[in-house]
């Protein structure tokens, strides 16, 4: 594993921390949230280190802030995790060939790892991308969280430096490359408009799951064409 | 939130990644399915990045923060450094939030 790191590329590693930079600045919103909706403290950093899936941390963290139960928090942090698994279909190859980097890497499996990864193909350089950026965005999520959690209400609102539009921003650069394939790209519009129409009438994460329907315009495999 | 809830949430989405990374370790998947399996991971980063980019709380999240979104498309577009991709999207939203841009 030490040699996998050691291998990494110069660019791939400054990109991998800046975008782990960004997900420290989220994990302290999340922290401040967190202590401010009353969570104990052992709980919010539990969940940074256990759960690690931020979009589903901040659902927990509104719910208790409403006062809605336990059994509802959980109920919709794993519909908004469900992505999870077919993510890991497509990623199987690329996180491990046995089963010890398995177990171990499907706990980095997270979105932003995913399309970092992807962006770097699907060799050695994608394996130690998806590797690198995944120790990084959890050991930047952990730590934010706990600064989230010490300073409290001393944190600013993260949308004051935009934040929020460098995540969609970041993806969009990732997902771009592999948008060059046409199929892909017909795939991936489809999805958006999918996911966006379905967005004002179905619960967080379903929207994006319904996204799946872009396969429907995969139509013929472009690639293959050309490659005969 | 308590313990019990924390770990049930934490050992389902644990099981959730692990699933997919298993099964597809289990069985020979023909190429058609292959590249189903790899086009909708694409689907699903899109469309994940459509919803964070345009909605808030199933409403339209203002135009604040898709301004900054297409910025930084436009930067990755021109193949500007990644880093810079992230700023330029950022800065742009934070600059309109401080206009008064919702």
């Amino acid at each position: 594993m030490r040699s996998l790191f050691r291998t990494i590329d110069r660019s791939d590693l400054r990109d991998a921390v800046a975008l782990a930079a960004a997900v420290g600045v989220v994990g302290a919103s999340y922290g401040a949230l967190a202590a401010a909706a009353g969570v104990p403290p052992a709980i919010a950093v539990g969940m940074s280190v256990l759960v690690l899936a931020g979009s589903s941390q901040f659902l927990v963290v509104a719910v208790v802030a409403a006062g809605g139960s336990p059994v509802a928090a959980v109920l919709g942090g794993l519909l908004l995790n469900a992505r999870h698994l077919p993510f890991g279909l497509a990623m199987s190859a690329v996180v491990a060939d046995r089963w010890p980097g398995r177990l171990l890497g499907a706990h980095i499996l997270i979105d932003e790892v995913v399309a970092f990864s992807r962006a770097r193909g699907t060799g050695r350089r994608a394996r130690v991308a998806y590797w690198t950026s995944g120790v990084l965005l959890a050991t930047f999520w952990l730590v934010g969280t706990i600064v989230g959690l010490l300073a409290g209400a001393a944190v600013p609102d993260p949308s004051v430096f935009g934040v929020d539009a460098a995540f969609p921003a970041a993806l969009l650069a990732l997902v771009l490359p592999g948008l060059r394939r046409a199929d892909a790209r017909r795939v991936g519009l489809t999805a958006a408009a999918v996911a966006l129409a379905a967005t004002p009438f179905l619960p967080p994460g379903l929207p994006v799951l319904a996204g799946l329907l872009g396969l429907l315009a995969a139509g013929r495999d472009d690639t293959a064409e050309v490659a005969r | 939130m308590n313990w019990p809830a924390v770990l049930t949430l934490a050992a389902g989405t644990y099981l959730l990644r692990l699933a997919g990374l298993v099964l597809r370790g289990r069985v020979a998947v023909p190429a058609r399915v292959e590249r189903y399996l790899d086009l909708g991971a694409s689907a699903l980063l899109v469309a994940l990045l459509a919803t964070a980019a345009l909605t808030e709380a199933g409403g339209f999240a203002g135009w604040a923060r898709p301004a900054g979104v297409a910025v930084g498309a436009l930067a990755a577009w021109r193949r500007l450094p990644f880093v810079l991709v992230v700023v330029l999207a950022a800065a742009t939203t934070g600059v309109l939030r401080y206009l008064g841009v919702p």
